[in-house]
């Protein structure tokens, strides 16, 4: 096992540096460069502004150099500065942003594991019930929606007619003079919105995939022994079925790690929330080459190791996995 | 992509592209209109001090250093914690802000500023000439990356004889010299020596104006404090908080539970949105015209513009009326020339080029261009009178102004297509290297007419600003001269001889300038719109004690 995750972290290595390469390039090639954003159009910026802009950020340097340097960097972990005019380092531009971004995303996940593996569950046991049927429109009604139409929809509503939530926003004016329980709710309050509107996009998805892994579980030969045995329907179903049914769920776990850094600018847009989907959106249209590598590289690496992750977790879970890598290794 | 708004803006004289929409921009003067309310003006109520204005801004600043700012969040928190030698006052005069007095040479070279006694920076040092001297180092230093060196590379040199004087040379009289002295002044003790890309100052500024800096939190809010130590005595409002909020709808919706006490308004929501009893109770409305204007310009290197009656036969084809009425819901005025209705400069007595189609069918006739295959579409020598309108992504009202444009222009036989293109593109592919027909865009201005950059035909290089090509041996004359004159009354004889030609050549079709429309919270007292804008006094705002919504 140790071997096998060993030579899973050797290969990532080759993999990491092609995705680097293929993303610098591409970058390279959109039109315009982040100097344009600065000078251009506007009357009292010089050429020679330009050109002091472009040598100062290395950008008269082949690009073949200033990817050398810049993997010279990022191997010592050090992602560089932006090139947006407050010229911070990306590190700390995306760690300020990561708190807030990987909050969200968690609790959304939960919400959505929370309501769609019974969702799933039970309409895979009453199949084609009324339940089923009517989950099914509810769930792909929400996916269907528009993320941001729902969002304004709710602000209006619980926002300005209610006026039970606040509007957007992560914490109010005056936060920092609450009692501890006051800047709880405060916290709390402002984040029911968002994590509503966010997750209900991913109910569908993933109810579904439940539903359809419990019918298959249902099918298997050992679920008729499990009946054939006399075993009551619950313990059937909780019981054995269950947790094969569950498997899968870990290679979507795994799947969303790099999610958990990845955000919607639409989304983080409309509530006005410093997130990374929208640092990393600004990033690309003011054309910061150093924040949208150190972006890219961070959800690279998140992406490979939840991959291996899954690997591992899937191995632990499952014997037949498990025995299966044993006797590849041996051979 | 830039758009300047806020406080800032009354004190420079940048042109700058309008990029997010005209509903951004805080200036420009009242326009006479039976909605406007002017509360407080008649109100003698004694100023009290206390309470937090809250506002928000679509962008977070980028840097607090007023020397390599260029964004319009950056430029409108800078302008409340900095301060120039000069301003605009509320009628767009210059009048002195760090400088008590100045006075200008006989032969106009030589200016020699007063500094004000007693003034310290935020940090409690005191301010002096040589900081002023400092300044003008920091902007030309060609380590400084910085938008606004080109008005001090005009300087010869600068002196400081004592603290509280400060003395400049030109070699040329130089009109737009004063005003360049509205720059911010950065303090020198904190900078000297420093790289100034590095410098912390940045990220919690120190300056010598009305407001202190407090906190910022990336991407969520700015907050600044009343500067209890300014030199024109203290503000009356204690905080003001600058919200990040991306979203022009969510901004919309944060206006109606109150939790905002400014924003500018869109024309429909000026219009449509905000005439509810609740919306009244909260806020009063104010509408003034922007500096700055939207127009069609035509690439004069194409062939098909080179004849001038092209080019006045398309301007008669628009009717710009129904452009300020269908984009700006009417909230706009018909532009003529790249100057304001209401401004010393313009020149009221150009052709306005109203709408006429005949006239532009009988101009392309004598021009040549005839529908001889009937096909409703103008052609000569076999080719059809056809091209390609240009302009940029994210900014709806120009895209709305080309669909208008291109069914009036199919009216009078020419085929426009309409091509709207990501900004960096647009940039690069099409204006840089000269690769369009014609383009929509708009131009920031200000007070200072100086259009040097805009219309020289030197200025015509790649990447410079006169992009389409205009080159007119009087009107460089004429720009030249212009910004050599002091006198205003002399300078104007330029400027309104520079407008004429404008107006004959059209090279751009001089579309509309739109208005600003803010709503702001009833509480604050003092609010007024003037031609400078609604912000010229935001330190004399107040809200009466009673009425204060944050204690802290």
């Amino acid at each position: 096992m140790l071997s096998y995750i060993a030579k899973r972290l050797l290969l990532l290595v080759p993999l990491l540096l092609g995705i680097t390469l293929i993303s610098f390039v591409v970058i390279h090639l959109a039109p315009g460069e982040p100097t344009d954003m600065q000078t251009q159009l506007n009357p009292q910026a010089s050429s020679e502004l330009q050109g002091r802009l472009r040598s100062q950020y290395g950008l008269d340097q082949p690009l073949y150099v200033q990817y050398g340097q810049w993997l010279s960097r990022l191997v010592r972990l050090d992602f560089g500065e932006s090139f947006a005019t407050d010229r911070r380092p990306v590190l700390d531009k995306v760690l300020e942003r990561l708190p807030v971004t990987i909050l969200l995303n968690l609790l959304s996940i939960l919400l959505i594991l929370a309501v769609s593996v019974p969702l799933g569950i039970l309409s895979a046991i009453h199949r084609n019930s009324g339940f089923d049927r009517t989950t099914t429109v509810l769930v792909f009604t929400g996916f269907a929606m528009p993320s941001f139409w729902l969002a304004l929809l709710l602000m209006d509503w619980f926002g300005v007619r209610l006026g039970l939530l606040p509007v957007s926003g992560l914490k109010s004016l005056g936060y920092e003079y609450l009692s501890w329980g006051g800047q709880l709710l405060d916290r709390i309050s402002h984040l029911v919105l968002p994590v509503f509107v966010s997750a209900i996009g991913g109910l569908a998805g993933f109810s579904r995939y439940m539903r359809s892994n419990m019918l298959e579980v249902i099918r298997q030969d050992y679920i008729l022994t499990a009946r054939a045995k006399g075993l009551s329907e619950r313990t059937v179903i909780y019981h054995h079925a269950l947790r094969n049914a569950l498997l899968p769920v870990i290679t979507i776990l795994g799947l969303s790690v790099p999610g958990l850094i990845g955000g919607s600018v639409i989304f983080e847009t409309i509530f006005a929330i410093p997130g990374m989907g929208k640092l990393f959106y600004d990033g690309v249209m003011m054309r910061d080459y150093p924040l949208i590598m150190g972006i890219l590289v961070m959800g690279a690496v998140l992406t490979l190791l939840g991959n291996l992750l899954a690997d591992i977790c899937y191995a632990l879970a499952d014997p037949r996995i498990r025995h299966s890598q044993q006797g590849g290794g041996s051979s | 992509m830039k758009k300047i708004s806020g406080l800032l803006m009354r004190k420079k004289y940048l042109f700058d592209l309008l990029f997010v929409g005209v509903m951004l921009l805080f200036l420009g003067a009242c326009t006479d209109s039976d909605e406007v309310n002017h509360p407080g003006v008649a109100e003698a109520l004694v100023p009290e001090f206390g309470d937090t204005f809250i506002e928000a801004s679509i962008g977070d600043a980028s840097t607090l250093l007023p020397v390599l700012a260029s964004d319009s969040a950056s430029s409108s928190i800078n302008g409340l914690i900095y301060s120039g030698l000069v301003r605009y006052d509320k009628n767009l005069q210059i009048e002195g802000e760090l400088a008590e007095s100045w006075e200008i040479s006989e032969d106009n070279l030589t200016l020699t500023f007063h500094l004000r006694e007693g003034v310290t920076w935020h940090d409690g040092t005191p301010l002096t000439s040589a900081d002023v001297e400092f300044n003008y180092q920091l902007y030309i230093d060609p380590q400084t990356p910085t938008a606004y060196a080109e008005s001090f590379k005009q300087v010869t040199g600068v002196e400081a004889p004592d603290p509280h004087t400060f003395v400049v040379h030109y070699d040329q009289p130089y009109a737009p010299a004063l005003i360049s002295w509205a720059t911010p002044i950065h303090p020198k003790h904190l900078l000297q020596g420093t790289d100034i890309t590095k410098s912390q100052l940045a990220r919690k500024p120190v300056g010598t104006g009305p407001y202190r800096f407090i906190e910022w939190v990336g991407g969520e809010k700015i907050v600044l404090e009343s500067n209890p130590d300014y030199f024109e005595g203290q503000p009356y409002i204690k905080r003001v908080v600058y919200r990040i909020i991306p979203d022009i709808s969510t901004q919309f919706l944060e206006l109606q539970t109150g939790s905002l006490d400014f924003m500018g308004l869109s024309p429909l929501q000026f219009d449509r949105q905000t005439d509810t009893p609740a919306f009244k109770r909260l806020y009063n409305k104010y509408r003034y015209l922007n500096f700055g204007y939207t127009y069609l310009g035509y690439n004069l290197n194409r062939p098909l513009f080179q004849d001038k009656r092209i080019r006045q036969a398309l301007s008669y084809a628009i009717n710009k009326q129904e452009l300020i009425d269908g984009v700006l819901l009417g909230y706009g005025s018909v532009a003529t020339g790249p100057y304001k209705p209401d401004t010393w400069v313009y020149n009221g007595a150009v052709p306005k080029y109203s709408y006429d189609p005949a006239k532009a069918r009988e101009l392309f006739a004598q021009a040549g261009w005839q529908d001889t295959d009937g096909n409703g579409i103008l052609d000569k020598d076999g080719k059809e009178l056809a091209f390609t309108i240009v302009t940029n992504q994210g900014n709806d009202l120009r895209a709305k102004t080309g669909e208008i444009i291109q069914r009036r222009f199919k009216e009078v036989g020419v085929a426009v297509k309409l091509r709207i293109i990501e900004w960096a593109t647009f940039l690069k592919e099409f204006i840089n290297p000269g690769n369009f027909d014609a383009t929509i865009l708009g131009w920031t201005g200000g007070p200072e007419p100086d259009q040097y950059n805009i219309w020289h035909s030197s200025k015509t290089g790649p990447r410079e600003l006169n992009f389409i090509g205009f080159k007119n041996a009087e009107v460089d004359r004429l720009l030249e001269e212009g910004r050599r004159v002091f006198d205003l009354p002399q300078r104007k004889i330029y400027y309104d001889r520079f407008q004429e030609i404008l107006a004959e050549e059209q090279p751009y079709t001089f579309l509309y300038v739109g208005e600003a429309l803010p709503a702001v919270s009833k509480r604050f007292r003092n609010v007024e719109a003037a031609p400078a804008g609604i912000r010229y006094n935001f330190n004399q705002w107040f809200v009466p004690q009673v009425e204060q919504k944050y204690s802290r």
